[in-house]
């Protein structure tokens, strides 16, 4: 048994190896002193001083990052609701559901983005912060519900109907039985939403405007000159920073689930 | 559920330090009161030190967008949204656009350094009298090649192209209309054909070169060949100059038979809310000083023509991009042909790419 | 009654604006030719194409590849996670390179399988000899995979930390081997995550577009790139459309196979 979980650690060891070569590449390339990914320079910080004195740079970044936080906010929460809804539905109308659910992540994000470009100046929403927001969330829905809707169907019906049984409003029902059991779906989603948002260019591009932009947006049009190794200092930063709120919430989520525990266990004793 | 409603508030937060962050960044650089030109161009086409003098000497403030494609661009001003002032179009763009009456006619007398611009690079057959734009960097289609693997001999044209000692080391620019280009030109016929059978002709002709085809790429291919990928590539005098800075092995040939010749150009779209700024700004990319300083950031020939007299010799005397008056007389513009023209040429491509294997 | 029609308004009015109103406006589209007349002539020109033909079909058959490497390299990573004690920490990290910009990600693949790149100066020192690994068929599947492996990674990974250890403890206890206990147990408990799984990478594989150039060199062209190409360069909108609706319709296809025997699955 204990072989087995050694040989596992080692297959975990080589995936993440292939996961993070291409990122530890970039990040070598961010120190280099030359202005191409092509063969290191020797070390050196300029991209960095670079891009700190980039205040549209910095800019864009902020945009990025608070477009991609609050559109995953709001798209885990309908998508989450979605999927309730689905869940409740039956045969034919949940069939075309998921697959109206699906459409968006089948469309090539030309379509969608041309699409939606045609749709916001028809409506007259002014192309900027608020139509990249709505566009950000309308496509990542569809990926929270594929990852809450398993765990949806996973959950066992009696363990609601004995919430309902025992007086639980619906509300109730929600929040203490079906939310909880959901969550790791639930943040699963949220996740696969962020890296939606960060990832996307051709959504953005179409419907963006009025000197608003977004890192993809702006690393994809400056390609045409090479890609920039500030961008590669960028993304190293923006690595580390993501790295360090992940290894920060998991110690905060350990230690506060510990303390819950505890006072789960103590309620228990006082009843 | 606590976990939940944790995240939630952490998120919310966040939120709003990011949305602070973003007010505080805005009005550092929204100081001078909302007087705001918007600029729509290639991404890293332009000396940022130029906005920046531009917004000191004026006290606009300068909204730089910028596209990826001519392509991508056109989808969106013709969709309106946002109002662009200035637009760096390539030619057969500013053709389209003019065609789709998206451009506003440009009033010559405001355009007070426009006499600094190369009388070669003006009147031409996309924008007769430049009555719509005015040319911002040109440049060329040619075949770059690494001398380690290849005499500088055996790549002066486009026929050479076809020899089988190239087999799988050739490089092609993913574009419909520069590899026909290519084609017509060795059989002899205009870029701008709009003869079927001749097309059909240039498809065939470049099946033949299949075999020697390694990869139809686009910018990519600047990475390519800087890493000795490939042999030989045929891609723009841009791309090409700035694959040699990092490459030393590497050199860009126009060949003599003809080629390619582009222009990137200012215009003002019908939409723009502020000219009276884009006339400011389209004269201030005009002054020597300032077009001889951007030419030196972003690389490309520039068409100006004071400008160019201040650039380092060794930069305005190479032949490699500013080619020698009896090359520059066959080089060829794109017209815009007809859409249907156009869907042949990028059938006949995908046909061509797809049957490569 | 009336609460549960209020939670579900959010989603509805998602679905009918976000995905109705596009879903209607490409199939509008796809009726009309470059002059903008109605026309049937996209479906007629794409169904007796034999290269859209050919192309739908490669497309089709590297998307089930892609979907098959992906999976064979997800499961194993996703099940030893679950084994680990702070899996929910590894599994963030499985996600996080996901979060650094594709096109880099692609440029820093092109710098790593070069012919003077790392992997094979790796290979020279092993003493293998270097290779060309652009533009090949392999390349382009390893880096197609390499973006899709948390996106499969995560339903599987959802689907086995569901599973109830006191089966598996059952299991054992009634004599199964490991193995017996993974076939007949995990496996099958597992399947919810895996279609959930081959749902979010079969299904965008087929609109590919970006490597498909920059790592396959358009040896391999895929719907995607195709509808690109319509939609950008001849801006031929009609047919873009069209070919957009036959994806939608491969989709329709793909959730039909995975997700009817699952409620099947589910119920007995």
């Amino acid at each position: 048994m204990k072989r087995k979980v050694a040989w596992g650690k080692v297959y975990l060891g080589l995936v993440f190896v292939i996961l993070y070569a291409p990122i530890l590449y970039l990040m070598i390339f961010s120190f280099s002193s030359g202005k191409t990914m092509e063969r290191y320079h020797g070390f050196s910080f300029q991209h960095y001083a670079d891009l700190f004195a980039d205040s549209r740079m910095i800019t864009i970044v902020i945009n990025t990052v608070l477009v991609a936080v609050l559109a995953s906010l709001i798209a885990t929460i309908v998508g989450t609701l979605g999927a309730l809804a689905i869940k409740e539905s039956r045969g034919a109308w949940r069939n075309s559901l998921l697959s109206l659910n699906n459409v968006l992540m089948v469309s090539p994000d030309v379509i969608i983005g041309a699409s939606f470009l045609i749709f916001f100046t028809v409506l007259g929403i002014r192309l900027g912060f608020i139509s990249v927001l709505l566009s950000h969330i309308a496509f990542s829905i569809p990926i929270v519900v594929l990852m809450v809707l398993p765990k949806i169907n996973e959950l066992s019906p009696t363990l609601v109907d004995a919430a309902y049984d025992l007086g639980a409003t619906r509300w109730q029902a929600l929040s203490r039985v079906i939310l909880p059991a959901i969550s790791p779906g639930i943040i699963a989603g949220y996740f696969m939403a962020l890296t939606y948002s960060l990832d996307d260019f051709a959504v953005t591009f179409f419907v963006t405007g009025n000197g608003f932009s977004t890192l993809s947006v702006e690393i994809y049009s400056r390609a045409r000159q090479g890609v920039n190794l500030e961008i590669n200092a960028l993304s190293t930063l923006m690595f580390l920073v993501s790295l360090a709120l992940v290894i920060g919430y998991y110690f905060v989520s350990k230690h506060a689930g510990r303390r819950q525990r505890v006072v789960a266990v103590k309620e228990g004793d006082a009843q | 559920m606590k976990k939940l409603w944790g995240a939630l508030l952490g998120i919310i937060a966040l939120c709003c330090l990011l949305a602070l962050g973003d007010y505080l960044m805005n009005r550092q650089s929204n100081g001078t009161g909302g007087r705001t030109l918007t600029v729509y161009n290639w991404g890293d086409y332009i000396d940022p030190a130029l906005i920046k003098k531009f917004e000191r000497q004026t006290g606009y403030h300068v909204d730089y967008e910028t596209f990826d494609s001519n392509e991508s661009m056109l989808t969106k001003i013709r969709q309106g949204g946002t109002n662009y002032d200035v637009v760096v179009p390539s030619e057969y763009t500013v053709q389209r656009m003019k065609k789709e009456h998206l451009l506003a006619p440009l009033d010559h007398r405001k355009l007070t350094n426009f006499h600094y611009i190369d009388q070669r690079f003006l009147n031409k057959d996309f924008d007769p009298g430049n009555k719509y734009s005015v040319p911002y960097f040109w440049g060329t289609l040619g075949i770059i090649y690494n001398d380690q693997k290849v005499a500088g001999q055996d790549v002066q044209h486009w026929s050479q192209l076809w020899n089988p000692q190239f087999k799988n080391n050739l490089l092609l620019i993913d574009s419909a209309r520069d590899v026909f280009a290519m084609a017509l030109i060795t059989q002899g016929d205009s870029v701008n054909t709009t003869n079927y059978s001749k097309l059909k002709q240039a498809q065939h002709h470049l099946q033949a070169l299949t075999p020697n085809v390694k990869a139809i790429i686009a910018d990519e291919m600047k990475m390519y060949m800087e890493q000795d990928e490939a042999a030989v590539g045929v891609t723009y005098s841009g791309d090409a100059r700035e694959m040699m800075s990092v490459n030393h092995h590497l050199h860009y040939v126009v060949p003599s038979e003809g080629s390619n010749i582009w222009f990137d150009n200012m215009v003002i779209p019908k939409s723009a809310k502020n000219k009276q700024a884009a006339y400011q700004f389209i004269n201030f990319m005009l002054q020597p000083e300032n077009a001889a300083k951007n030419a030196e950031y972003v690389g490309y020939a520039t068409p100006n023509k004071a400008a160019k007299k201040l650039l380092p010799k060794s930069v305005t005397a190479d032949q490699q991009f500013y080619p020698p008056e009896s090359t520059m007389k066959h080089l060829q513009t794109y017209k815009d042909l007809p859409r249907r023209v156009l869907g042949e040429y990028n059938d006949l491509f995908l046909e061509f790419k797809m049957f490569r294997r | 009654m009336r609460q549960k029609a209020l939670f579900i308004v959010p989603y509805a009015l998602w679905i009918v604006l976000f995905v109705i109103a596009p879903l209607a406006l490409i199939f509008y589209q796809s009726f009309f030719d470059l002059n903008s007349h109605f026309t049937l002539a996209n479906y007629q020109d794409y169904l007796t194409s034999a290269t859209y033909l050919k192309m739908t079909l490669n497309s089709v058959w590297y998307a089930a590849l892609i979907t098959v490497v992906t999976l064979v390299i997800s499961y194993p990573t996703a099940y030893v996670l679950t084994q680990l004690e702070n899996r929910q920490f590894w599994l963030l990290i499985v996600i996080l390179p996901t979060w650094i910009n594709l096109l880099l990600k692609t440029y820093a693949f092109i710098g790593l399988f070069s012919r003077t790149g790392s992997v094979n100066q790796f290979l020279q020192f092993m003493g293998l000899g270097s290779h060309q690994l652009l533009f090949t068929d392999a390349s382009f599947m390893f880096v197609a995979a390499y973006i899709e492996i948390p996106f499969m990674v995560l339903p599987i990974f959802n689907a086995l930390i569901e599973i109830n250890p006191s089966l598996l403890n059952a299991s054992k206890d009634l004599g199964a081997t490991s193995w017996q206990t993974f076939r007949r147990i995990v496996l099958p408990l597992s399947m919810p995550g895996v279609k959930a799984g081959i749902q979010a990478v079969f299904i965008p594989s087929l609109s590919l577009f970006m490597i498909t150039r920059l790592i396959g060199g358009n040896r391999v062209i895929t719907l995607g790139t195709a509808i690109e190409e319509h939609f950008l360069t001849t801006q031929n909108w009609g047919m873009g459309s069209t070919i957009g609706v036959v994806l939608i319709l491969a989709m329709f296809i793909v959730m039909f196979i995975t997700g009817d025997s699952r409620e099947k699955g589910g119920r007995h």
